[in-house]
């Protein structure tokens, strides 16, 4: 696909540091996870383009809703790296007060609705997101971000619908990485593509690169720019890949193969981005060095808050159920 | 403790909880309501069709001719959608009221009400508001059988992050109406569909009112035994009570209002009067709301007890069809008497 779209270099440089964050966010993670601190997470390693694209168009009063992986969604959307770190290590610091963990990490005063667990939950409640700015009469926009299993989700449908005759202000983006934990896509979508089933709800859809940030800005960007003229919803499958297993101990090489893993990692949306940079002579490599150099100290920083935080106090436990109770 | 308001204002469930909506309505931008059939005709307003239904229980009648359609909202018949919808608009500065039509349909959207809104609050550190707020009909007793006559408030009070009410007349439906709308938390409101066809015979202030979430009532004060019951079997409950004072039994009985949270004092206090129990409940029996209050009384109240607390249920069935053996089914007041002379043996 070419760009049309021409991008500042300060908005270049932002999309190449997000996914390098991201990328180091997810190691250290890992790490945090080896030595025992946290039981696991859903690595995002690999899929790092996909909501740096879209999240460059949004505003801190935009929504963003992910799933059970959505450390990278948290992180385009401009969550604060030590305290979704504490929030991974449970610690009364993090984003949820060490509540929610990974797979609900949460900032409303930035616009993340929050990750959740159940596949497919967040998707009607994006969609209830998209109402509430049309009935309150503003111009923001919804984002709901899920995967190639959650298309087979009854409620990705009936949002859609929703979606569809209520013109909302919601973009559908499906990151197909190819894996619904380890089943194939090819094995449980029926049809040519996932873009295409949102045709039979009267809504635009494309596929795009989703390992290259480049085109992930410019199709997220016509989206939200439809989206906030209220011309209504777009469906965006973008196509990339998991690099890691499912969760934690999964080894992914038990349903896939060793070529098809270095296919797509060889097509690294950080890389292509690097190069690209360079390329355009948009950054020097010292320039970009140091980006690097910055993302890595800043997710450092982030591991040694997370240590250093305290965890909640047992009263914690049966506080936030309720605002109130009597 | 709630008390009952008296007056000569009199008005049917459906006038009363009409009216609590419009009202929050009016005094509220944010308050819109979104369900099947709440309007009716939807769409077809350039060829003169507005309000056909004004809902399939006829509580949201003229709603949608007063506050236009962005605000009163038919839905297609995607519950797990427009409930999961409900969250996110609850969420981001609105405060909906959305309908699920008859509870027995939770099955396709119990995700959105059991993970999303009842856990999302707590998960996110208390980090948001859901002021969401859910009415469903329930109840068995109208010849609709096994998928629409169910009560089912013991699921959802089983759930940490839900508040439950059940009204049981024009004054409390208005009443919990009102206040579950200004709560901040998720509520379910279960309204009973035979309390819905009585008629006009409550006082129902003009005024918009609230009632203290979680308290119960007592409708009649006696110190034979007490009578517990929520809905429905508070009605019922009431009917025994007179029919029992014609026997010289009096009875206390406690109207709970609300499942979650529950007025255990309320229970208590009245079982510390009577030394007998009996728990009234038109729900399936097995890990219900009238063996939660058994446990409550067992537990806490046993020293005041002069005999087991008495629950009566229907069987372990599904609500059948034909009106004989639904007849046989369901509480009725000569039931609880029945019961009250087996506590009072």
């Amino acid at each position: 696909m070419t760009i049309t779209t021409s991008i500042d270099n300060d908005k270049l440089l932002w999309m190449y540091q997000m996914m390098v964050t991201i990328r180091r966010f997810e190691e250290q993670s890992k790490r945090e996870a080896d030595a025992g601190k946290l039981r696991g997470m859903h690595s995002s390693v690999g899929q790092e383009a996909v909501p740096v694209g879209v999240c460059a168009h949004l505003r801190d009063d935009d929504y963003v809703l992910g799933t059970h992986r959505s450390h990278h969604h948290c992180i385009a959307k401009g969550l604060d790296l030590n305290a979704m770190m504490a929030e991974l290590l449970g610690k009364s610091t993090g984003t949820n007060k060490g509540k929610g963990g990974t797979m609900h990490i949460a900032d409303i005063n930035k616009g993340m609705l929050g990750a959740n667990g159940v596949v497919g939950s967040n998707i009607p409640v994006a969609a209830g997101v998209g109402l509430s700015a049309r009935i309150r009469g503003t111009d923001q926009v919804s984002v709901v971000f899920f995967g190639d299993g959650a298309a087979n989700q009854g409620t990705l449908h009936e949002a859609m619908n929703l979606a569809g005759i209520w013109k909302l202000p919601t973009l559908f983006v499906c990151e197909n990485n190819r894996y619904a934990e380890s089943t194939p896509v090819e094995y449980s979508v029926s049809g040519e593509s996932i873009a295409e089933r949102a045709s039979g709800y009267n809504i635009p859809s494309v596929i795009a690169d989703g390992q290259n940030v480049l085109e992930m800005y410019e199709i997220g960007g016509e989206a939200v720019r439809r989206a906030r003229a209220g011309e209504g919803p777009t469906f965006i499958e973008a196509q990339t890949y998991r690099y890691n297993g499912h969760f934690g101990a999964d080894n992914p090489l038990t349903y896939r193969t060793q070529e098809e893993e270095d296919y797509y990692e060889g097509r690294d949306c950080v890389e292509r981005m690097k190069a690209h940079l360079s390329q355009t002579k948009v950054a020097t490599e010292d320039e970009i060095n140091e980006i690097d150099q910055k993302a890595l100290a800043t997710v450092e920083e982030a591991a040694r808050f997370a240590d250093d935080s305290p965890f909640p106090d047992p009263e914690e436990l049966t506080t936030d159920v309720y605002i109130s109770y009597p | 403790m709630v008390t009952t308001e008296t007056g000569t204002r009199k008005l049917s469930y459906i006038q009363a909880v009409n009216e609590a909506l419009r009202q929050e309505m009016e005094r509220d931008p944010a308050v819109f309501i979104m369900g099947e059939d709440i309007a009716g005709g939807a769409g077809r307003e350039d060829q003169g069709i507005i309000d056909s239904w004004g809902g399939p229980m006829r509580l949201t009648k003229g709603l949608i001719k007063q506050f236009g359609k962005e605000r009163v909202r038919d839905t297609p018949i995607s519950e797990a959608g427009f409930i999961g919808a409900g969250v996110g608009a609850a969420a981001t500065g609105l405060r909906p009221v959305v309908e699920l039509m008859y509870v027995s349909f939770f099955g396709v959207c119990s995700d959105q009400i059991t993970n999303n809104a009842a856990k999302m609050h707590y998960m996110f550190g208390g980090k948001i508001k859901l002021p969401l707020t859910i009415m469903t009909g329930m109840g068995a007793g109208l010849a609709t059988a096994a998928q629409h006559s169910e009560t089912l408030y013991s699921i959802f009070t089983h759930f940490p992050g839900l508040k439950c009410a059940v009204p049981s007349d024009a004054y409390t439906g208005k009443g919990i109406m009102t206040t579950s709308i200004r709560d901040d938390d998720p509520v379910i409101i279960f309204q009973n569909r035979q309390l819905m066809g009585l008629p006009a015979s409550t006082h129902v202030p003009e005024d918009p009112y609230t009632l203290p979430i979680g308290k119960a009532r007592i409708t009649r004060e006696g110190s034979d035994v007490t009578l517990v019951g929520i809905g429905f079997t508070s009605y019922l409950n009431n009917q025994a009570a007179d029919l029992l004072a014609a026997e010289g039994i009096s009875a206390d009985v406690v109207d709970l209002l609300w499942t979650s949270p529950l007025d255990e004092e309320a229970i208590l206090d009245s079982v510390q009067k009577t030394r007998k129990v009996v728990i009234v409940d038109e729900d399936y029996p097995r890990c219900s709301l009238a063996t939660d209050i058994s446990a409550l009384v067992a537990e806490q109240g046993f020293d005041y007890l002069d005999a087991p607390p008495k629950r009566v249920s229907p069987p372990h069935t599904s609500v059948p069809y034909s009106q004989p053996l639904e007849a046989a089914y369901m509480p009725t007041a000569e039931k609880v008497v029945e019961a009250v002379r087996e506590v009072m043996a």
